[in-house]
């Protein structure tokens, strides 16, 4: 479970998330969608317990971040947008040094790590340095480092840029069936497709502030869209270019 | 880019519009700088002012000494400058090899300058600029206070500046393009994230050779003329250039010529031409090779790991420390050994070392004559200073920018449930311990060297402990308080603003030891030097206790300090 209250960051004069308040049960995977720069990432940074808020509460199940931090982030896993790894270990010795931050070793976390590194089609590369690994390779080490310590939320961010048609049909999966076990997925993506078909509920947010939530019939009647599909309710709710000035744009 | 030989397209991007990112990025640091941090700039700019003062008052003294002796003075005076451009080209030569690779293969615009429209002889002129800024500013920057005290000796003049802008620019030039072609001619054949390492251990095996050399060929012998059989033969010495085709002889000549009046314009011509032929030469490697190095560069490096029986025993020797510690420990080890860029200047450190414990092996103390205890006192004391500078100046290039290697995995630590005294503490031991390991080495062994009497043989010991232990805290705070996130290349983190803060931290703290500790050991020198019993009197008691309080105030502070930083701290 998250439980996000009025939960704000600023920098400078500048907010980057401004008093969301969200209640993503167990069981539920949730779409956090918005145009670059809305707030997502902060947000997702902010529950990770990466980025310290200016107010505001964060709630990992069920337990306060601020004034619990290590329990809180051991029932976490979090995956960035951008797979940063160290590039002079190998997978396998990356996975056991995760396993390690979360105080867990010995030859049942070796056996999961393996699971996880054959799952993703890694296994083979186990032993070379993540420097020579793909970005995609990258992306699916630090998803498998998530899975590792079996947390009971999963944060992601933009979790299919650089995986291949295959690992992401298994990331989709593997998120779905977390959740349908009991798990909490709080994801943001910019592909409204993967949103629409995959997310019990979705949250647009632009300008740190939520715009319009819930389920997507309850996004069609909280704007008054018919039957829009995502996209046409995210460009109603965010704002694009007609089709008119995108002809303007190149005539120029 | 376009590699044919015909004339750039039209409106296609020139050297300088290839390089208004890096300017216009500059001059906004600066700005943004001066907004941020105006204290900051003042106490640099007054370091560098101090440095430059420094240097320009001890070049002034010596080149006023040789000006005054008759016939030779001049002589010694270019000599002087020669040997002094020797040094900055081979200087030169080492840092652009680096720094070819990073701006002509590993910067983050090549992708989008490889892809654009641009000719190749503007990439090519534009790169080298860069190489050439990048790699030569500290040395431009070290060469002037020197230049002025020679205009000023020698009556230079207003327009000395010119000629020595029109002689330094070509200098500089010929170290730049030969680099480049090296690493051109590397990266040609190894990967370019292999070659950076061999690259790395070449230079610095160059490096090490060379300060060796330096050192056992005893230059100090060149300035005792009375080792000469004739004074004809110490000026025929003098005259002779080291090698006629030395770019750094050409450049002293040209120098020398304008400040002593003789109308020789042919140095200056010769480094003139040798730089525009290098240029051109090294323009047509670049286009026959660039593509293909660069595609090259591209490849993935699949570097050793070394050998698994060496990791289960490292693990095994660990088991004893809480898995979290003893993963971190392993990590850090297995990260810096893996990477040649940190571990290979090892190769320079092991170099200085054994040319520090070779001078004081031959300080002419004990030639037969009863030494004066002043004499002892001096180098007993010189000893721990200089031992103490060597041991801040490793914790500032390996313990300081331990914090800033974590930088873009901080996402990794900050959201996992890592108790960050877990991290301080394996950063803290894991280069500490090493540290401490040599600086009793390097203690014991020059001690014994210097035939110090227990009472300082044991003071020394407990001096180093207390000072390495200190050092190592103020080293991880500092690099903590000022961490250097975006900074890849760990040689350049203690150059940083913080890192300056840190050597100055730790010469100060070297610096009140010294001061707390240096009457009652004088005191006890002299009374061992008149054959009294030494033991251990209150007055050194007392410096010691002082000393340990100051060493443990200046361990537990700047870990505390980086504790609660590191808690506040954003990735």
């Amino acid at each position: 479970m998250i439980e996000l209250t009025d939960l704000t960051k600023r920098y400078g004069r500048f907010t980057a998330v401004d008093g969301i308040t969200l209640t993503i049960p167990r069981g539920e995977l949730y779409g956090l969608l918005g145009p670059n720069g809305a707030g997502k990432t902060t947000t997702m940074r902010m529950i990770a317990g990466i980025l310290q808020p200016t107010a505001g509460s964060i709630r990992v199940a069920g337990i306060d971040l601020r004034s619990d931090p290590m329990a809180a982030k051991s029932k976490l896993g979090f995956i960035p947008d951008r797979p940063f790894v160290y590039d002079k270990l190998t997978g396998g010795e990356f996975l056991r040094f995760v396993a390690g931050l979360y105080g867990q070793d010995g030859a049942a976390i070796e056996r999961r790590g393996d699971e996880l590194l054959e799952l993703f089609e890694l296994l083979p590369w186990k032993n070379e340095l993540t420097e020579s690994y793909s970005h995609g390779m990258r992306q699916k080490l630090i998803i498998s480092s998530a899975l590792l310590h079996r947390p009971e939320v999963i944060v992601v961010d933009e979790p299919m840029v650089g995986l291949d048609p295959k690992s992401a049909r298994l990331l989709k999966d593997l998120l779905r069936e977390f959740a349908a076990r009991g798990g909490t997925v709080l994801m943001s993506t910019h592909t409204l497709e993967i949103a629409e078909a995959m997310c019990d509920r979705i949250a647009i947010v632009q300008h740190g502030r939520i715009v319009a939530a819930g389920t997507m019939d309850e996004l069609r009647s909280q704007t008054s869209a018919g039957d829009a599909t995502l996209e046409e309710l995210f460009l109603k709710l965010t704002g694009g270019l007609s089709q008119w000035e995108l002809s303007e744009l190149f005539d120029r | 880019m376009n590699y044919s030989i015909v004339d750039p397209a039209p409106g296609s991007a020139g050297v300088l519009d290839i390089l208004r990112p890096k300017w216009r990025g500059f001059l906004a640091r600066l700005r943004h700088g001066r907004k941020q941090a105006g204290a900051r700039t003042a106490l640099l700019l007054l370091l560098g002012g101090g440095f430059w003062t420094a240097v320009f008052g001890v070049s002034y003294r010596v080149l006023k000494y040789f000006k005054g002796v008759e016939e030779i003075g001049p002589l010694l005076a270019g000599k002087l400058l020669a040997v002094g451009l020797l040094s900055f080209a081979a200087i030169l030569l080492l840092s652009n090899l680096v720094t070819a690779l990073s701006t002509f293969f590993l910067a983050k615009d090549l992708d989008m300058l490889v892809a654009a429209p641009v000719d190749w002889i503007w990439f090519y002129l534009a790169k080298l600029g860069e190489t050439l800024v990048h790699s030569s500013w500290m040395v431009a920057l070290m060469v002037v206070p020197i230049l002025t005290a020679y205009g000023v000796v020698f009556g230079g003049g207003p327009l000395f500046p010119l000629v020595a802008l029109a002689t330094l620019l070509p200098f500089f030039l010929l170290p730049t393009v030969v680099g480049s072609v090296i690493t051109l001619l590397l990266v040609n054949i190894f990967p370019a994230r292999r070659a950076r390492d061999l690259l790395s251990l070449v230079a610095l095996s160059v490096m090490a050779g060379l300060v060796l050399f330096l050192r056992l060929v005893q230059p100090e012998q060149l300035a005792r003329p009375e080792g000469y059989r004739s004074l004809l033969d110490f000026i025929a010495a003098l005259r002779a250039p080291s090698h006629p085709l030395l770019p750094s002889e050409w450049a002293s000549s040209a120098l020398m010529n304008w400040l002593l009046h003789i109308r020789d314009p042919l140095p200056l011509l010769l480094l003139w031409s040798t730089a525009g032929a290098f240029i051109v030469i090294g323009a047509s490697f670049h286009r026959r090779l660039y593509m293909p190095g660069f595609t090259k560069s591209q490849e993935g490096a699949n570097g050793a790991t070394g050998s698994g029986r060496w990791h289960s025993r490292l693990r095994w020797l660990l088991a004893w420390l809480p898995v979290t510690r003893r993963e971190f420990v392993l990590k850090d080890l297995k990260v810096f050994f893996r990477d040649a860029t940190q571990w290979s200047q090892l190769i320079l450190l092991a170099t200085l070392l054994i040319v520090y414990v070779f001078n004081i092996r031959a300080l002419p103390l004990y030639t037969g004559e009863r030494v004066p205890y002043v004499v002892v006192t001096l180098v007993v004391f010189l000893n721990q200073g200089l031992g103490g500078f060597v041991l801040s100046a490793i914790a500032a290039r390996f313990i300081f920018p331990s914090l800033s290697l974590e930088g873009r995995q901080l996402w990794l630590l900050r959201s996992s449930p890592l108790d960050l005294r877990a991290m301080l503490w394996s950063k803290y031991w894991v280069g500490t311990l090493p540290l401490l390991a040599l600086a009793l080495g390097i203690g014991i062994v020059t001690n014994r060297m210097l035939h110090a009497p227990p009472f300082m043989m044991l003071l020394s010991t407990i001096t180093t402990v207390c000072y390495t232990l200190a050092v190592g805290a103020l080293a991880l705070g500092m690099g903590v308080l000022f961490p250097q996130f975006d900074s890849e290349n760990a040689a350049q983190i203690p150059t940083s603003f913080g890192g300056l803060v840190f050597m100055m931290a730790a010469v100060s703290l070297l610096a009140l030891i010294i001061v707390i500790e240096a009457v009652p050991v004088a005191q006890q020198l002299r009374a061992w030097q008149a054959g009294a019993q030494t033991g251990f009197p209150a007055s050194l008691l007392l410096a010691m206790a002082a000393v340990g309080i100051v060493c443990a105030l200046a361990t537990i502070l700047p870990l505390r300090l980086g504790l609660r930083r590191l808690a506040a701290l954003e990735a």
